[in-house]
């Protein structure tokens, strides 16, 4: 299996050298947002107000941590469903968000903006937090202190592990990943996926 | 009559909730090691070998095995002839908020479903109360993530639809959760009672020993038949393909009304946190 070494920002020369089902090591500065976060966004689009990072070429962590023990940089860091922010998505790609970090099924508009302006899906182990704080280097509040857990913050993250659910094509691991399984099971082949 | 002080109870409540959220309990960790094993679909074997990996993170660092540590779900049996001192829900509820300030635990609950505002003490814990012979009490302490919590669902199928329909229901349930609910799952599953009760049977069916056999055989052969066929759909862990979709299928059942079949599921993700302490 290759792994796949990248590092923000996200440009679309990355995006495009990125494939369904790839393992990536992300290094770099990712921004936390999740649903209430993403309400306050859109609202600040709609009126033509400046959002409170540079989208251009970012990545969204969808997590809302655990508060951080003193010592530690966070607390537990694991993603939430992407799938409650696919109604804010398309505007924040079409505004130049090229990467997204969660776990779960995304909407067909979503993954439409994604093919249309160019942007990655990844998925990080779901129900891992503990071991998902271990890459994270620094965390800093941004935006939206007021709501604490779900507000933005600014991650450094250090060979993050990711792996490619959506690519810039709109092929889904979700779907592929699944039919290579069954497939095998049919045919009797086992041990094989990319082993 | 047996007196019990209040404090005790929110001493108790407070540590459980510390525990349950950074332990993952025994039987879990049992199941889970053996799904590892048994899995030879590689990207679905490393997947297993990683969430092995973070419970033991969680548990030497001493910190949350998920980031979403729930609303917290408790379930109290109360001896008939106990006499708690003082406020049992205010006991409860003090618990859980030391234990989430103390624990470093996320606060994730809202105040109102509709205005949500956060309560930023992780209060109201959802509290059950059954009451039961003797002077003890035994609490059960389960943090609930919604990312599970929200796969869930419940319907009331007509007797005629007998077993093959309630399977049905819960394999649809499973197939439209797909990857959300952080497979490997655990599926709780409630059959009979009313509209209310069947929920709280899918919930508490989640707190089941996963290494317990059903005492009905009935249900047990049941129970291993919906795994089968759940573990046949490959959405493996993390929804990327593979064997080991969910970690076990319990079914709690009660009497119902002879025009219904009420079945409720509830899933749970791999991190199917529960404590319980009888004081």
């Amino acid at each position: 299996m290759t792994v796949k070494t990248i590092s923000t920002p996200l440009t679309k020369d990355i995006v495009s050298s990125l494939d369904c089902g790839d393992t990536v090591l992300l290094s770099g500065t990712v921004y936390t947002a999740r649903d209430a976060a993403h309400t306050r966004m859109i609202e600040s689009i709609k009126q033509d107000k400046p959002l409170p990072f540079s989208i251009e070429n970012a990545i969204i962590y969808y997590v809302g941590p655990t508060p951080a023990k003193p010592g530690q940089v966070i607390g537990s860091a694991g993603p939430t469903t992407s799938g409650r922010m696919d109604i804010f998505t398309p505007d924040l790609i079409s505004a130049g968000l090229s990467g997204m970090i969660g776990k779960g099924v995304r909407s067909a508009e979503v993954i439409d903006a994604m093919c249309t302006y160019g942007a990655i899906y990844f998925g990080a182990l779901g129900g891992a937090g503990a071991l998902l704080s271990q890459c994270i280097v620094s965390s800093e509040v941004v935006a939206y202190d007021d709501l604490g857990t779900e507000a933005i913050r600014k991650l450094e993250v250090k060979n993050m592990p990711l792996t490619v659910i959506i690519d810039s094509k709109g092929n889904n691991l979700y779907i592929n990943g699944r039919n290579e399984y069954i497939g095998a099971v049919k045919e009797g082949v086992q041990c094989r996926r990319k082993g | 009559m047996r007196q019990l002080q209040a404090e005790i109870i929110t001493d108790a409540v407070r540590n459980m909730c510390i525990e349950a959220n950074c332990i993952l309990p025994d039987d879990v960790r049992k199941c889970i090691v053996d799904c590892h094993q048994k899995e030879n679909w590689t990207s679905a074997k490393e997947s297993l070998g990683k969430l092995i990996e973070n419970y033991e993170i969680a548990e030497r660092e001493h910190m949350p095995i998920c980031q979403d540590t729930g609303v917290v779900c408790v379930f109290v049996e109360v001896g008939q002839d106990v006499h708690v001192m003082g406020d049992l829900n205010e006991a409860i509820n003090e618990g859980v908020r030391q234990g989430y300030s103390e624990g470093y635990l996320r606060m994730s609950v809202v105040a109102d479903p509709l205005r949500r505002v956060n309560t930023n003490d992780n209060t109201p814990a959802m509290i059950h109360y059954d009451v039961i012979p003797g002077d003890k009490l035994e609490i059960t302490v389960a943090p609930k993530g919604f990312g599970s919590e929200n796969m869930s669902k419940s319907a009331m199928l007509k007797p005629s639809e007998g077993i093959e329909g309630v399977k049905r229901f819960v394999l649809q349930t499973v197939e439209d959760a797909g990857a959300n609910p952080c497979p490997p799952i655990v599926v709780g599953v409630g059959i009979g009672g009313t509209f209310d009760k069947v929920a709280l049977l899918a919930k508490k069916a989640l707190m089941q020993p996963l290494d317990e056999i059903n005492s009905d055989p009935f249900y047990a052969g049941f129970e291993d038949g919906l795994l089968d066929s759940i573990n046949s759909f490959g959405i493996g862990p993390q929804g990327f393909g593979g064997k080991t979709t969910a970690l076990a299928v319990k079914v709690l059942t009660m009497p119902t009304h002879i025009a219904g079949l009420p079945v409720a599921v509830n899933l749970n993700c791999h991190v199917a946190r529960h404590v319980s302490r009888i004081i």
